[in-house]
């Protein structure tokens, strides 16, 4: 079963559900592998510190041209809708951060003067964690190198080489655009995690219709709860989207993060909660659709 | 005029938080929320929409059913996995799914949300049944909010081309500035280092980064630096929620000024912050606590930094 964990807002707590995710299912026994899309800001690997056994430069295409086959007829650069490779008087300039790599410059040019040559734009790692009790949990990362724009590549990457078996844990980039749903592209259920705070909503709102858009039915886990209002938990029960879990808002889940520790290993009564989660999405399986789990707020006690 | 930037690398640090409070800090300023995929100013500044334009960001290839002749030519050039057959993968595009294979005479159909709009499709297509239609990424408004005009937008789900967008919402309110004589642009830039925070600094003034005390926080704050320096942006930095790890917090402010960026404070650790976002105001207007007081002390040493730079 492959999860996703994405939010729409950034520091909501997906890194850290997703890594203790990992570290509980695989202390349970099972075949565990957490993977870091947020190829923009990984930090998954702070907290589950992999031994990485595997390094390798993730690629994208990108046009060279001969010079002395190219006949300056043009085509590359109409081809080109990204302004990426184009004529200027009789010669051919490319613009390699502006290409997106979709092969196009080269399939069109009458004379084969174009050949398409690997430029490395990140880094794919992959190895193994442990967690305190021993047992093995499969890491996998992507890295976008600074000043480069397109992180999806990367992702792509990364995505490419998930384990097809076992549980598989994808902490996913935050916000809603290309780089959150090349993440989630794939997954067989889709939990977001979200504050209970105005800033949470409007942000779990986007999200939803996101993913939604995609074909998912997510559950939500509310984090830090306690800290805000019942807003989450009112526009969810509207929604008909299932709660999943809630952690409650607690000063040393985040003094456990700022070290970099596991909050399972760190936080008494954190790893319960994480087992909880788990049993529900085990109990739910890859089946979308609102999950039970929550046994808060009815219709009735709503009242604006 | 001056346009400040506040970005962080890792989200949920409290840049919006703390954007806001400078904005009811500045005399008068021009606010602009480029954290296009999660925009929360609004929340705290009331912006009325005075002017709403829709963004456009690029094209994305859709396949006439009626000329497909379902050689799948499309799928094999499409470097996105933008093209499936239809009834099998895309949900969206069917219309949630449609149960049981088309298997007989297999037709396409391309998920725009993975479309990049390259068009390779439609120029190799032999039947031309691809056509390339405008797509609407999402809207941005111009408004008038509590400390005065706001720009902002809203990307559609899945939107492409956020950086673009940030571009037009940043050119947009350095255009107000300029039109009112409002010499201070606050941008509430975007997580992450990508497409987004590139269009959100480049050619900005000065950028405040805000980090948290934990080791993700100085994993990211590195990357950040580096990138507001290859593009020449000058840089200070806010340790928000500094007291969670007091070490963390000194290791993040020692990291700044060994790579040349000043400290512009530290801001406290408090629940004022959480009761200020769901009273929908800033920290500074709903009393004198530790936040507030953090926060107004470092406004006052970025407003100090930033005019002394215009000598």
């Amino acid at each position: 079963m492959r999860i996703a964990i994405a939010s729409g807002k950034g520091g909501t707590g997906k890194t850290t559900i997703a890594t203790n995710l990992a570290a509980v299912a695989a202390a349970a026994g099972r075949r565990s592998t957490y993977v870091d899309c947020d190829v923009e800001e990984p930090n998954g690997h702070i907290f589950l510190k992999p031994e990485i056994d595997r390094s390798e430069p993730v690629t994208m295409l990108m046009p060279v041209v001969d010079e002395a086959l190219c006949t300056a007829c043009g085509e590359c650069g109409r081809i080109c809708r990204f302004k990426a490779i184009t004529l200027i008087l009789d010669r051919v300039l490319t613009f390699h951060e502006l290409c997106h790599a979709c092969g196009g410059c080269a399939l069109v040019c009458p004379v084969r003067a174009i050949t398409e040559r690997p430029r490395e734009v990140g880094v794919l790692e992959s190895g193994t964690a442990r967690t305190a009790g021993g047992a093995e949990v499969g890491f996998l990362h992507g890295t976008l190198n600074v000043k480069e724009a397109m992180a999806p590549p990367v992702i792509r990457a990364v995505k490419r080489e998930i384990p097809a078996d076992g549980l598989v844990i994808v902490d996913a980039p935050p916000g809603a655009s290309c780089s959150m749903v090349e993440s989630v592209r794939g997954a067989d259920r889709v939990i977001l995690v979200t504050e209970p705070t105005p800033f949470g909503l409007n942000d779990l709102a986007i999200a939803v219709e996101t993913v939604r858009t995609m074909g998912f039915e997510p559950g939500v886990v509310v984090n830090r709860d306690g800290a805000g209002d019942d807003r989450v938990d009112r526009w969810c029960d509207e929604k008909g989207i299932g709660i999943l879990a809630r952690i409650p808002d607690d000063r040393t889940v985040a003094e456990a993060y700022s070290r970099g520790e596991l909050p399972v290993d760190a936080v008494p009564g954190f790893r319960a909660r994480i087992e909880a989660l788990l049993a529900v999405l085990d109990e739910t399986g890859s089946a979308p659709g609102a999950a039970p789990g929550d046994d808060r707020t009815s219709d009735a006690e709503v009242t604006e | 005029m001056k346009e400040l930037v506040v970005i962080s690398g890792k989200g949920g640090t409290g840049k919006t938080s703390i954007l806001a409070a400078f904005a009811a800090l500045a005399d008068r300023c021009v606010t602009a929320d480029c954290d296009v995929d999660a925009a929360d100013l609004h929340l705290v500044l009331d912006p009325r929409v005075k002017r709403t334009e829709s963004f456009s960001g690029g094209v994305v290839a859709r396949i006439d059913p009626a000329r497909c002749t379902g050689c799948g030519r499309c799928e094999e050039l499409c470097r996105f996995d933008a093209v499936s057959a239809l009834g099998e993968t895309n949900a969206a595009a069917a219309g949630g799914g449609t149960p049981g294979g088309a298997a007989a005479a297999t037709r396409y159909a391309i998920d725009e949300i993975a479309c990049e709009g390259c068009a390779v499709c439609a120029y190799f297509c032999p039947a031309e049944a691809i056509d390339l239609v405008e797509e609407t990424a999402g809207d941005w408004f111009v408004s008038d909010a509590r400390f005065g005009p706001m720009v902002h937008a809203r990307l559609r789900p899945g939107g492409e081309n956020s950086g673009k967008l940030v571009s037009l919402v940043r050119r947009e309110a350095r255009r107000i500035a300029d039109e009112e004589g409002i010499d201070m642009v606050l941008v509430d830039g975007s997580p992450g280092i990508g497409c987004p925070v590139i269009a959100s600094i480049t050619g900005a003034d000065f950028v405040l980064v805000v980090t948290e005390p934990t080791l993700s926080g100085i994993h990211d704050l590195g990357r950040v630096i580096e990138l507001a320096r290859h593009f020449d942006v000058p840089a200070m930095v806010a340790v928000n929620k500094y007291d969670i790890n007091m070490d963390a917090a000194a290791e993040i402010e020692e990291f700044a000024s060994k790579n040349g960026v000043p400290v512009a404070g530290r801001i406290r650790y408090d629940a004022a912050v959480t009761a200020a976002q769901i009273a929908g105001r800033s920290v500074v207007e709903i009393g004198d606590g530790p936040a507030a007081e953090d926060v107004r002390r470092v406004w006052n040493r970025v407003k100090y930094v930033i005019e002394q730079e215009e000598h």
